[in-house]
């Protein structure tokens, strides 16, 4: 039967789209429940309506080849579900495989309005050989079956419990219930009934006038109806107005004194506010309508690995905007397929490292603070640090020397360089080196951030903030450039504000080699000024105002004729900067509109919103401004030397490099004592007058085997090659500890706890919450070199 | 082959141009502008269309035209464009012109620079010339 209205048609195939992607989603999801078992009653109901569906409603609008293929699937469900064939492993892959196959056709004809010219007669075949394999004794005769009901004669209808079907004999009026109701709404039915038995016997024929076929009659209510996104985006629009509106109305108002219009621009307001939540509202979704693809990706990627990977999911209600749903969905599915493939690890090496041999998947979404978290948990491996340290220095990515001093914050947070995977092999699921970079900047594009966390051998969790919209936002509004441009700073990237007055303003604002810095608590700060910023360096006439040779105090350039300086410290990126700015005026909610393209090649800017006076104010790209300050390396390495720290108790702070020698697990030196950390292959290190030494830099480094001069000398039967060393100097001359290990770099405020006479130990400190021996280091030195200390002999 | 088109003519620096009707969205006086730091001299700045954001394009600069005397404000016509509206500055507003398409002629060879591009044909009214312009290329500025 041809449609001839073409618009009629084309709504026909959008509804079937529509309902058939969110149904094979479904499809999906029950059929994994009853892989795992936890199929409930009605699993097969939901999964066999799915299919009948898509089939009723391709054969209606005559869309011949996805009526064929849901046919075919149509007869083995309607097998299953009717108990004469049980599910298998076999089954259900191929019953995903199916799903897949209509899928694609369905993109497909999404895309050009054509059902694909995909050959799929070979799933057809598995299809129809796995109709006739099982052991089905009964004879598939002409029993006249109602479409959801179960063949009333038919001694033991169950129809549910996959783990047990023979002795489950589950009531069967739920199901009835549930199934009746199409049937009653669609009298045409009978006349379509399915009958499995002749599909069995010739699959290959469509399906007789099947445009009487039912609609999905699911829960479908009428409670719920679709509404083109395009609208709610308009209204969304059109509230932003309103909000701007309101705000103008508010402003004027400091000057009325109408005791009405003033009640009536209360009332305005609230209603304004009202509305804009509401309208908000509309474009939330539950994060659910991400994640539920989640389980069948889980599944693949498992499967593909020989892995088993249980995922929970926690927190599905939990509801976003629909432009950031659609910004994380990318970034989520990636990461799932990491923790699958990176994380977790193989059933044997799971049961050998004492864990069950499934691993856990855990996502869990919440609210907090006005914005969304995500967290991503596996008890997988988690990462092995000197992996990726050593990965890092093949890949180039970080200097050798370096690779020994980083803590392990910043070596985690190299996954997150481009161009890196840990990944002993690129699989064809990840690992090709393009994945967290593209994650970390895909999530910071929304104003999200990502925390990593991990413990090797326990696991790894990922951490995802994100902003529960994007259209309107709260932001400072700052000015610039003589008081007469505004600027929207968003509040995500805002830490705090400072403002220097008088003499401050002249002594406050340092100058390192031209750049100007700003002690923020001891913490050094690099400020930029927005008026140079913005008037770009390259094509101002203004000339550059603190070059290397300028001795002049960048207080003195920009604010001395004021009295003050109003500097906005910032994050983008994990760093840190100060912005200074003319003035400060309030925070608002701003909506935020794109700009045109002819304006995107500008990183500074994230968009334009409109003020309440009706102008037009430019919004700040934080990460875009600090680079086009030049303040981030394009390739994020300086992020690697910033460290997180507590800005309080600051002075006390003491850098600690921490280490273990032989059997002492955590030993300690301060780091200003340290000229080096050194690697030597075993093969350099010679033997000169009784002692070991290296040729270094020129000169011969005398070693010292700092775990000789411990308590516990611990034998060290077999030496590291190569063996880390950490170059002492004092006075000129050098002089090597060889330690087993170098473990972190910290600040810390260190108090010593316990006085110690043991040897080689000034005292024991808690550092990282965790006891730690602070190393004598002159003592071991004397006690290993006697002559160190001595003033060269003259001529030797 | 009488098929007419309509277009809204203006001035610039003397000369006369036109783009389709069809293709504006509204002719405005001068509008308060926001300027943007960085962007091409060309983007005059951004204007507030009923909440819509609006770039302006000085049409002048555009077309390599010398600016704009000190004083005199430009006039505003919104083209209707894929990516949203833009305005494109102009001197004054003339008025709406019917022509036929057959008396479109290609531009003389000898133009050069970016008006080359930009004008795609040009009428010849009985006292002067009304250059039509491209409005599709003239709204896509060249990468800065």
């Amino acid at each position: 039967m041809a449609i001839n209205n073409e618009a009629l048609q084309q709504q026909l195939i959008n509804d079937l789209l529509m309902e058939s992607f969110e149904g094979l989603d479904r499809f999906d999801r029950e059929l994994l429940a009853m892989e795992s078992g936890q199929s409930r009653p009605d699993t097969l109901n939901v999964i066999f309506r799915v299919i009948h569906t898509i089939k009723g409603t391709a054969g209606c609008i005559g869309l011949g080849k996805i009526e064929a293929l849901a046919h075919t699937g149509e007869s083995l469900l309607s097998l299953l579900r009717d108990d004469k064939i049980k599910p298998s492993p076999a089954l259900i892959a191929a019953l995903l495989e199916y799903s897949d196959a209509l899928k694609a056709m369905m993109r497909c004809l999404e895309k050009n309005g054509q059902e694909g010219e995909d050959d799929y007669s070979a799933l057809v075949e598995k299809l129809k050989t796995l109709q006739t394999e099982p052991a089905a004794p009964k004879p598939v005769v002409d029993s006249g079956w109602g479409l959801f009901e179960d063949e009333p004669t038919e001694p033991a209808p169950a129809v549910a419990t996959i783990q047990a079907p023979a002795e489950s004999p589950a009531p069967a009026t739920p199901v009835v219930t549930e199934a009746a109701e199409p049937a009653v709404t669609n009298p045409a039915k009978p006349a379509v009934a399915e009958k499995p038995g002749v599909v069995a016997e010739k699959p290959g024929t469509p399906a007789a006038a099947p445009e009487s076929a039912p609609r999905a009659a699911g829960s479908i209510s009428e409670s719920a109806i679709r509404v083109d996104v395009g609208q709610l985006d308009k209204l969304m629009n059109l509230v932003g107005e309103l909000v701007l509106a309101r705000n103008q109305i508010i402003q004027y108002l400091g000057k009325a004194s109408e005791p009405m219009l003033l009640s009536a621009a209360q009332r305005l307001n609230l209603i304004t506010t009202e509305l804009q939540e509401s309208v908000m509202k509309t474009r939330m979704q539950p994060i659910d309508n991400v994640w539920s693809k989640f389980p069948r990706i889980v599944r693949d990627v498992a499967h593909e690995l020989g892995k088993r990977v249980k995922l929970i999911m926690e927190g599905q209600e939990t509801e976003l905007d629909r432009t950031i749903i659609e910004a994380i969905k990318d970034p989520l599915t990636h990461i799932i397929r990491n923790a699958v493939d990176h994380g977790i690890e193989l059933p044997a090496a799971r049961a050998a490292a004492g864990k069950p041999e499934e691993g856990l998947l855990i996502l869990r979404a919440f609210h907090e603070g006005g914005q969304v978290n995500i967290e991503i948990l596996d008890d997988g491996k988690g990462i092995n640090l000197a992996r990726v340290k050593q990965k890092a220095v093949e890949k180039n990515l970080l200097a050798l020397d370096q690779a020994a001093t980083i803590s392990d914050r910043e070596a985690m947070n190299l996954i997150f360089l481009p161009g890196f995977s840990t990944a002993e092999q690129v699989t064809n699921l990840s690992g090709r080196g393009v994945g967290m970079d593209v994650v970390k900047t895909n999530i910071e594009k929304i104003g999200g951030s990502v925390d990593l966390f991990s413990e090797a051998g326990q696991g790894t969790t990922l951490k995802i903030k994100i902003p529960l919209t994007l259209a309107i936002i709260p932001a400072l509004i700052v000015t610039s450039g003589g008081g007469s441009e505004r600027f929207a700073i968003p509040q995500v990237n805002l830490l705090e504000l400072v403002r220097l007055e008088g003499e401050q303003v002249r002594k406050g604002i340092e100058s390192l080699y031209g750049s100007p810095v700003y002690r923020l608590r001891g913490r050094l700060l690099p400020i930029i000024y927005l008026k140079q910023v913005l008037a770009g360096r390259q094509k101002s006439p203004v000339p550059v105002e603190f070059g290397p040779a300028n001795d002049r105090l960048p207080g003195e350039g920009l604010g001395a004729e004021n009295e003050s300086v109003n500097i906005v410290v910032l994050q983008a990126d994990g760093r840190q900067f100060g912005v200074v700015v003319e003035e400060i005026n309030d925070t608002e909610e701003i909506v935020v509109k794109p700009l045109g393209k002819q304006l995107k090649g500008i990183a500074c800017f994230a968009g334009a919103t409109i003020m309440g006076d009706g102008q037009v104010a430019l919004i700040l790209d934080v990460l875009g401004l600090a680079q086009e300050a030049r303040m981030i390396s394009e390739t994020r390495d300086r992020a690697l030397t910033e460290k997180p720290e507590e800005p309080a108790r600051r002075d006390e702070r003491q850098t600690l490099l921490l280490f273990n020698a032989g059997e002492n697990a955590r030993l300690a030196i301060p780091l200003s004592t340290v000229a080096r950390l050194e690697e030597f292959p075993l093969k350099t290190i010679e033997r000169a007058g009784g002692q070991e030494v290296v040729q270094y830099r020129g000169q011969i480094l005398p070693l010292i085997q700092v775990s000789q001069y411990l308590p516990q000398p611990g034998r060290e039967p077999v030496r590291p090659d190569p063996v880390q060393v950490v170059v002492y100097s004092e006075s000129g001359r050098s002089v090597g500890l060889v330690v087993s290990q170098i473990n972190d770099i910290v600040h810390e405020v260190v108090t010593v706890r316990r006085e110690s006479s043991r040897q080689g130990i000034l005292g024991s400190a808690v550092i990282q919450d965790r006891v730690t021996d602070l190393l004598d280091v002159p003592k071991i030195i004397r006690a290993a070199d006697p002559d160190f200390y001595r003033e060269p002999k003259a001529g030797a | 082959m009488s098929q007419t088109k309509q277009y809204c003519t203006f001035y610039l620096h003397g000369l006369y141009f036109g783009v389709e009707v069809l293709a504006v969205q509204e002719v405005l006086r001068h509008q308060p502008m926001t300027r943007v730091p960085l962007a091409s001299a060309t983007v005059q700045g951004l204007i507030n269309l009923r909440g819509q954001i609006v770039t302006a394009i000085d049409l002048r600069l555009r077309l390599e035209l010398p600016p704009r005397a000190g004083g005199q404000l430009p006039m505003n016509v919104v083209i209707r464009h894929a990516d949203g509206a833009v305005s494109l500055l102009v001197d004054e507003i003339g008025e709406v012109l019917e022509m036929a398409d057959d008396g479109l002629e290609r531009p003389p060879e000898t133009i050069r620079g970016a008006a080359r591009e930009l004008i795609k044909g040009v009428y010849k009214l009985k006292e002067r010339l009304l250059l039509i312009l491209d409005t599709d290329k003239t709204v896509c500025l060249p990468a800065a």
